[in-house]
């Protein structure tokens, strides 16, 4: 049968992006197609097992489950995506620094890198948090700030590696600027690692930042988180395992799709990445 | 070698000043001062100006913060103000549990995980590495709190044979004693097992394609030789790195864990700290974790380094 051989085979990298692609939809159109606001109580139907009506039942004050999922995804995608791109923002220049002009500049940058990674990631969380009234961004920003470590270390670590190139010699060599050599001539290499740690970065993120949702320190209610759905349905596990279980699992589907992406996209760009992560 | 110890050691150190200061500071910044909290919502502003004159709120922060350092140096950490006990007790006894919880978990992860890569890993392709390969997977992406939750269903819920929550101490009997730890440390370590096992497998997959793997096989060594003898001793050094990074992950579990479990440890006390603005207790459990998450670090780092020969003998790990 020649034609089967045309068929392309389906990898993970595809699976991946199907699902993150349904879950972003998810995301950006659920609040307006949820079959009822996210937070419309109702006392008649209070844990309210699946059914018809509400295909996913309704929770402890009678929102509509499935309401309430469609319009959590987007909290956990902006805390993952957001916090990643923070630390890219914030570490890959400082790795690039540090990697390039090496001397002091480099001494300063690692050695206030060795300090910040030897603070445990959930005390760095908890003591943005803790100061001030919680919120989406805060928590972002303080998941974020946990990864620009390893994202100073990794740049730094590739820079150091592509500054030995004979086309970044022969840049310096042309009298080019800095950042002309930086920008156009170092950076395009270090891309391909940089985007996949970030893709592995973004499941940590959505873990961490819906853990800190858990714990009361992420999205308030009676706004709506995965997180925040999993701490609320808490108490009720044993009448109502509904309420709980659909989050948590909407959860794991986004983690793992984004890491058959991250897996997939190891393999296309760089087959040395193979080797341990740090 | 003694080289790199020392510098290790003077990262350490400065590790915990700055943390300190910035705890110190950050806490100080709090909403709520202290003699409000301690004297309640109706103290007359007379009492709360003698009182922060008592505990010397009035002076530098820098003075208030060599007060506060010097005391925890000697041991002492103050009172909690919403428990009206002294904190060094309070934090003691929830280091203790929480050690035990940690200690068991990094043990089975370090054991579980490592002997589940290798087992995969030379069976690469077989239908057990494809097994455990998708078993790995999905427990990687379960969040632990969901985790906790469905086995609590599953254990305490459905089939009645363990405890929900709560903590026995062995005076209550040795049964339960291990019935109470048994589900938060199955939580714990589910995830990094998965962790721990996948890294280990490439590394050992790595490894067995190497040029001396070929050689050591063509001198006619037995598999399991080889296995043993060669492909081990290179394969273990990532899993070690891994294990290291994953103490903090465990770190931030231990926390969530407690709070499922009412375990009273000391991630709950961090939690409960937060959540009643008890700063003493918060700035002692926070000082405690960071200090319990360096020495970790430390340790990983140097048993990194007598594993390695590169940093044994004197050359730089990012050189």
């Amino acid at each position: 049968m020649p034609e089967r051989r045309n068929i392309r085979k389906i990898t993970g990298l595809h699976v991946g992006l199907a699902l993150l692609l349904f879950i972003v939809a998810i995301a950006v159109i659920g609040p307006s197609v949820s079959p009822y606001e996210m937070d419309a109580t109702s006392l008649e139907q209070r844990l309210a097992a699946p059914s018809a009506m509400h295909w996913l039942g309704t929770d402890e004050f009678g929102r509509d489950v499935l309401s309430r999922m469609l319009n959590g995804a987007r909290s956990s995608l902006v805390m993952g995506f957001g916090a990643t791109l923070f630390s890219v923002l914030l570490g890959v220049p400082l790795g690039l620094a540090a990697g390039y002009f090496k001397g002091y500049t480099d001494d300063i940058i690692m050695r206030v890198i060795d300090v910040m990674i030897s603070i445990p990631p959930v005390i760095l969380g908890l003591l943005i948090l803790s100061f001030t009234p919680p919120s989406l961004w805060k928590t972002t920003l303080a998941v974020g700030l946990v990864y620009v470590p390893i994202m100073v270390r990794l740049t730094r670590s590739v820079t150091l590696e592509v500054c030995g190139e004979e086309y970044v010699q022969s840049a310096r060599a042309r009298a080019e600027y800095n950042w002309y050599i930086l920008f156009s001539e170092i950076l395009p290499n270090a891309w391909p690692a940089i985007i996949v740690e970030s893709a592995l970065r973004v499941t940590f993120a959505i873990l961490l930042g819906a853990a800190l949702s858990f714990l009361g320190l992420g999205v308030q209610p009676p706004a709506s988180d995965w997180g925040l759905m999993i701490a609320e349905a808490r108490p009720f596990i044993a009448s109502a395992p509904w309420i709980a279980c659909a989050p948590g699992i909407a959860l794991c589907l986004t983690v793992m799709a984004i890491n058959l992406i991250g897996d997939g996209l190891r393999e296309r760009l760089d087959p040395r990445l193979n080797r341990s992560r740090a | 070698m003694l080289e790199y110890v020392i510098k290790r050691l003077c990262y350490v150190v400065a590790t915990l000043l700055v943390m300190s200061v910035l705890i110190f500071l950050i806490t100080q910044i709090m909403p709520g001062n202290i003699a409000h909290l301690i004297l309640g919502d109706f103290a007359s502003p007379a009492d709360i100006a003698t009182l922060e004159a008592q505990l010397g709120l009035n002076d530098p922060w820098y003075v208030q913060y060599l007060r506060w350092a010097g005391a925890m140096l000697h041991g002492d950490m103050g009172m909690s103000l919403s428990m009206n006990q002294p904190v060094s007790g309070i934090i003691w006894g929830a280091v203790g549990r929480s050690a035990l919880l940690a200690g068991i978990s990094i043990v089975l992860v370090a054991i579980l995980g490592i002997w589940l890569g290798v087992y995969a890993g030379v069976r690469r392709g077989s239908k057990s590495d494809h097994a455990i390969s998708m078993i790995t997977y999905v427990n990687i992406a379960i969040p632990e709190f969901f985790w906790a939750i469905v086995i609590i269903m599953l254990f305490a819920g459905y089939l009645r044979i363990l405890p929900a929550t709560g903590y026995a101490s062995l005076d209550e009997g040795v049964w339960n004693w291990m019935r109470h730890l048994i589900l938060p440390v199955f939580t714990l370590v589910t995830g990094l097992i998965a962790h721990v096992s996948r890294l280990t497998r490439s590394s050992v997959i790595d490894v067995m394609n190497t040029q001396y793997i070929r050689a050591a096989r063509a001198r006619g060594l037995s598999e399991k030789r080889v296995i043993r003898e060669h492909a081990l001793r290179n394969a273990l050094l990532p899993a070690i790195t891994v294990l290291a990074i994953d103490i903090g992950v465990l770190m931030g579990g231990v926390v969530v864990a407690e709070t499922i479990f009412s375990y009273p440890g000391l991630g709950r006390t961090l939690i409960y700290a937060i959540q009643h603005m008890d700063l003493p207790l918060l700035q002692a459990s926070m000082m405690v974790v960071t200090f319990v998450y360096a020495m970790a670090n430390l340790s990983a780092d140097l048993l990194y380094a007598f594993l390695n020969p590169k940093i044994r003998y004197g050359r730089g790990r990012d050189a």
